[in-house]
């Protein structure tokens, strides 16, 4: 192996692992890495406007394609920037390589110029962090970086590099695999466990799957739906599971949780067996725990064994990959019609649907037409708060990797950046990012590589001048207090598209909404829709926090 | 209820810090915390008596055992274990009551490891509730200073 630099290794090891994009912002600790860059035609390095942007966008492409996603930043700020989208995809799980200079390995602790101790401060938000301090280790360290953030519960792993071991030469050559003797994730269910959970499912009379985002990483969909269909059981998703089950299939109840549907809420209370698969009984899904699923044996299968019986005592523990013990369940289920139980189910449908009221320009029915508009096809980002809700609810969700929102950290800000890493990852998909006008604000500054790389997301903003999500718990708890949630002083978000170079469009009739759609879905530009929608419009139904699923407000026909 | 907690660890940077982390930023609760390289200069062993209840527990263990850098977790509680506590106790002793100091180390199986004029410096091992007890006894003649490390333990047997 001839000699090479610290940075050669870096782009080798990032080309031996499959990776075609990098996001990432430049600093003085990184320039030798960009360097190695500059002549290198395989390997799209592109250029976004906040470290943060950079984070999410990684991530987005990661969600969206499958793959690990690759950002990149500089030392000290840089490098803090990174940290809620580091946390973010720690959260979601979502596997992600973080590349960081460093300042000279003699300057560490030094307080030297950008410095921060960053593997230090992301440890508790990353999946492993490595301080790179001899050029020899590099190659072996990235490795196994990828390698951890992909397999088992994937996350993001950190990589910190010294500008002088970016600098410095070695021969070594790259390792072909790692061995990691403290990290071995199991994904084969442990037999006798999968024989016990198939006895209970044969036996039980009103199942229910309660599915999460670990059926999507597994891409374990097409085997959770043979699972339904054989056993007539009806799916509930989280918000990182939409998609995971096509909520059109009459066994769909559609999201769970605080605002999830009646029928899923009313379901997860009666049901004898609660399948959960890939989740973790995160409180925004169970709400009160010691009213959680009061009737039901708990059966938890997920790759994590950390997650299991955490919030929720199991008594089905099943350690391993959806998919393979999905396969194993498949095989030792029977048949059962379940008629009395799916009849119950359909009456709460038919009840309790989902529902809206009234004239104007609802969000609800701007999703809507976003659904129809892309045929149900698009990739739907969303920012966090009543967006976000909107969209989960309102988007008929039929595929894996469709629905890409910050589920666990709930992060505003992530959707638009996200949308464009998906965008990247998925060049041929309508990719929206159904926005408020706070979110927005938070990574807006993104038009700008969106617009010069050439990468069409649709931004769609639901407009109500107000941080909406916090308004709508201070009018529904705090006596309508409207403590600092109005957004006064928010932009003409058409004006701010077309400064940047996208195209803008502001839609204020229901009437408007398709043909805004349509134009924009079209055309291969980037596009901001800004909707002024129904100012005080809430998201039901909805569960108080703290109290049992069952007992929601609103929102009900 | 009060566990040992043992864990075979990478002997590296970072390691000892990212446990700490673990144990504050979880609010798991810990009593002792013990570090030290082990018969592979690779690898350290972290013994840590933490309390609470068995769902605590279990997420302690589960927890640690998802850190990379930790490559094995075992809780000894229920198992056939050697349990040590090592101090070093400086006992303001006067040359006239010196004699009955070293009585109590010599009940002890303790040692003097320094001597002074005005002090005493002693050194015991074992069991936490004996080294209690040594500390009630000394307690009288005047305690200056002292240290413990915290609990280390094996499994008893091959």
């Amino acid at each position: 192996m001839p000699d090479r630099n610290g940075a050669h290794i870096l782009l080798e090891a990032l080309k031996a692992e499959g990776v075609d994009t990098v996001f990432g912002v430049p600093g003085g600790a990184v320039i030798p890495l960009l360097d190695a860059f500059y002549d290198d035609e395989d390997l799209r390095f592109i250029l976004m406007r906040h470290e943060q942007g950079a984070g999410h966008a990684a991530d987005g492409y990661a969600r969206a394609s499958g793959k690990v996603g690759v950002c990149l930043a500089t030392s000290g700020p840089g490098a803090t920037n990174l940290v809620t989208a580091l946390a973010t995809a720690n959260f979601d799980s979502v596997p992600m390589v973080a590349i960081t200079g460093q300042v000279k390995t003699h300057l560490i602790g030094n307080d030297a110029f950008q410095e921060a101790d960053i593997t230090g401060i992301v440890r508790p938000c990353t999946k492993h962090t490595y301080l790179v301090r001899d050029v020899t280790r590099l190659g072996e360290y990235l490795r196994a970086a990828f390698h951890i953030a992909r397999t088992g519960r994937p996350g993001p792993v950190l990589v910190d590099i010294p500008v002088d071991v970016a600098v410095a030469k070695t021969g070594a050559p790259l390792p072909d695999g790692v061995d990691i003797p403290g990290y071995k994730p199991v994904y084969k269910g442990n037999r006798r466990q999968i024989k016990r959970a198939a006895q209970a499912i044969n036996a039980a009379e009103r199942p229910l799957l309660y599915v999460g985002g670990g059926v999507v990483i597994s891409e374990a969909s097409d085997l959770l739906h043979e699972v339904a269909v054989k056993g007539n059981i009806p799916v509930t998703t989280t918000l990182m599971a939409l998609g995971a089950f096509p909520e059109d299939h009459p066994l769909s109840l559609k999201m769970l949780g605080m605002h999830g549907t009646a029928y899923a809420n009313y379901a997860v209370q009666e049901a004898d067996l609660l399948i959960a698969v890939g989740a973790r009984f995160d409180d925004r899904i169970t709400g009160d725990v010691t009213n959680f699923a009061p009737n039901a044996t708990i059966l938890h299968i997920d790759i994590d064994p950390a997650s299991i019986s955490k919030n929720i005592r199991v008594d089905i523990p099943v350690v391993g990959d959806a998919s393979d013990v999905l396969a194993g369940l498949l095989s030792l289920m029977e048949h059962r019609d379940r008629k009395v139980w799916l009849e119950q189910i359909q009456a709460w449908k038919t009840e309790y649907p989902l529902a809206y009221k009234g004239d104007g320009l609802k969000p609800q029915y701007v999703v809507e037409q976003i659904c129809e508009a892309s045929r149900g096809e698009a990739i739907v980002c969303t920012e966090v708060g009543q967006n976000q809700m909107w969209a989960a609810q309102w988007y008929t969700h039929t595929r894996p990797r469709h629905f890409i929102s910050s589920g666990g950290l709930g992060t505003m800000g992530y959707g638009f950046p996200a949308a464009i890493g998906a965008q990247v990852g998925r060049p041929d998909a309508i990719v929206v990012d159904v926005a408020g006008d706070g979110s927005i604000q938070m990574n807006i500054q993104e038009l700008a590589p969106a617009v010069h790389e050439k990468i069409p997301v649709k931004v769609c903003i639901l407009n109500n001048g107000y941080l909406g999500m916090v308004r709508q718990w201070q009018e529904l708890f705090y006596d309508r207090r409207y403590s600092a949630t109005r957004l006064l002083g928010n932009p003409d978000f058409v004006a701010v598209a077309e400064a940047y170079g996208a195209s803008g469009v502001r839609v204020t009739r229901p009437e408007e909404v398709r043909p805004a759609l349509d134009r924009a879905f079209a055309d291969r530009e980037v596009w901001v829709l800004d909707f002024a929608i129904e100012p005080e419009e809430n998201v039901f139904p909805m569960v108080p926090a703290g109290e049992a699923i069952d007992r929601m407000i609103g929102g009900m026909a | 209820m009060r566990h040992v907690i043992s864990a075979i660890v990478e002997n590296k940077p970072g390691v000892l810090a990212h446990i700490a982390g673990l144990f504050a930023g979880r609010g798991f609760n810990i009593d002792s915390l013990a570090v030290g390289e082990t018969e592979d200069p690779m690898r350290s062993r972290m013994t840590v008596v933490a309390r609470g209840d068995d769902a605590v527990l279990e997420q302690i263990r589960k927890q640690l055992g998802k850190i990379i850098d930790v490559i094995k977790v075992v809780d000894f509680s229920g198992a056939d274990t050697v349990e040590r506590d090592l101090m070093l106790i400086k006992v303001a002793a006067s040359p006239d009551r010196r004699g009955e100091v070293f009585e109590i180390v010599e009940v002890f199986r303790g040692k003097v490891v320094d001597i002074g004029p005005k002090h005493l410096t002693l050194e015991v091992s074992g069991p936490e509730k004996k080294i209690e007890a040594f500390i009630d006894l000394v307690k009288p003649y005047g305690v200056k200073e002292l240290v413990r490390t915290g609990r280390i333990a094996l499994a008893r047997g091959a």
